[in-house]
């Protein structure tokens, strides 16, 4: 049974990665700089949070423990989140936001593409429909971090501000331990480290069209994905988007 | 009354309206995957749209509804994830619905074939997404009406 244990933290990890992200870019509404954004935003923040319902769906379905997805994203308290840190940052300005969304963007791509071929057929089948509103997402995210790089002189100052503060953790997104040792035996996952070559060359190519420079120092912050240890922001995030479940358990409407 | 035959039902649910866009039904949508009975249990398979519309929660109460008044008791509904649903799966009647209610349908191309209000080709998008998941805002610059294209996936 070690197998499906190793299945669950992985199915947290990606669960996580999307509610967090989700939740954050959810912030936005109504407060985004022009209306068409403000709807992109929570139309991204929607997809988002829908397929966190698949991958969390799946874990409490693999844990066999009874918790549904409701149970994983608002019962579990910050030491128990799989997501990687990068997606709990906070969302700063517009263009924070849209670079951290181009570059998980870009790390979702590829690896939704990796895993539809996945020897899980409820892990293939999620990823084949995550994998087309991505598609979506980082077409919309890869433009508009070239809009704003390559745009006025302020726009570009705050981008390239946005890809130095977050490009340290970018790096635990191909970060590989047991679980994902497990997963590749297993034929379920892939190895994340081979997916940081197709990864250099996508966003380069972007960031370079953005006139931006990738920052050279190879540093990078880790804890999020293993539960090691989160950055302060996860913490206020959860009290904000548990409040309800937390104040009112097992409240429905 | 006898099991009704799965054409039957196919007919039924082809007047369940789409509850963000009334003028198609759940069938034109291409969303009702397969019918089938297994005994006298009838199952419905569903699948999404986009993985977070709000409807779906909505689309199955309506199926359900649908159903048990006209006598269905005993019924499943279940969610089908794959293959993921497409745009290609939505009818030619409810293109021909989509358009003439001023929604833009899908195009091979990737944007709209022309404006629904004026039928001009002069047309330009305002933004990737819109009012519901399934949609982009596009404006005409012959008629100078905004308009919703229904994206293509």
């Amino acid at each position: 049974m070690a197998d499906q244990k190793a299945l669950f933290e992985f199915l947290l990890r990606m669960g996580d990665n999307s509610l967090i992200l989700g939740h954050r870019v959810s912030e936005w509404c109504g407060l985004s700089p022009v209306l068409e954004e403000d709807i992109a935003l929570a139309n991204t923040a929607l997809d988002l949070i829908g397929q966190t319902q698949f991958w969390l769906g799946l874990a409490g379905e693999v844990e066999g423990k009874d918790r549904s997805a409701d149970d994983l994203a608002f019962l579990r308290d910050a030491w128990d989140f799989r997501n990687v840190l990068l997606v709990e940052l906070p969302n700063g300005d517009f263009g924070q936001t849209l670079m951290r969304q181009f570059l998980y963007d870009a790390w979702s791509s590829i690896m939704l593409g990796r895993l539809m071929t996945s020897s899980d057929a409820r892990v293939a089948e999620i990823a084949a429909k995550a994998s087309k509103e991505v598609a979506y997402h980082v077409e919309r995210s890869g433009d508009t971090v070239v809009g704003l790089g390559d745009g006025t002189e302020e726009s570009h100052k705050r981008m390239q501000a946005a890809l130095d503060y977050l490009w340290p953790y970018v790096g635990e997104m191909f970060d590989g331990d047991d679980v994902d040792a497990a997963m590749v035996k297993a034929g379920i996952a892939p190895d994340p480290a081979s997916l940081r070559e197709e990864y250099d060359a996508f966003v380069g190519k972007f960031l370079n069209q953005a006139t931006l420079t990738v920052p050279t120092d190879v540093f990078h912050h880790k804890g999020g994905r293993t539960g090691y240890m989160h950055t302060e922001h996860l913490g206020h995030l959860l009290t904000s988007m548990q409040w309800l479940q937390r104040a009112y358990p097992g409240a429905t409407w | 009354m006898g099991q009704p035959s799965v054409d039957t039902i196919w007919d039924w649910l082809d007047q369940v309206p789409d509850p963000e866009i009334p003028v198609i039904s759940l069938v034109d949508l291409g969303i009702i995957r397969d019918v089938r009975w297994e005994g006298d249990m009838l199952n419905v398979a569903v699948t999404p749209t986009y993985s977070g519309c709000p409807a779906t929660s909505i689309i199955n109460i309506d199926i359900e509804t649908a159903l048990r008044d006209r006598g269905i008791e005993k019924l499943t509904l279940t969610q089908q994830l794959s293959p993921p649903w497409t745009t290609d799966w939505l009818s030619e009647k409810g293109k021909a619905k989509l358009e003439e209610y001023g929604i833009a349908p899908p195009s091979p191309k990737g944007e709209p074939e022309r404006c629904p209000n004026c039928g001009g080709h002069n047309l330009e998008r305002t933004s990737q997404f819109g009012s519901t998941p399934c949609k982009a805002l596009w404006r005409c610059r012959d008629c100078l009406e905004p308009f919703d294209y229904f994206k293509c996936i």
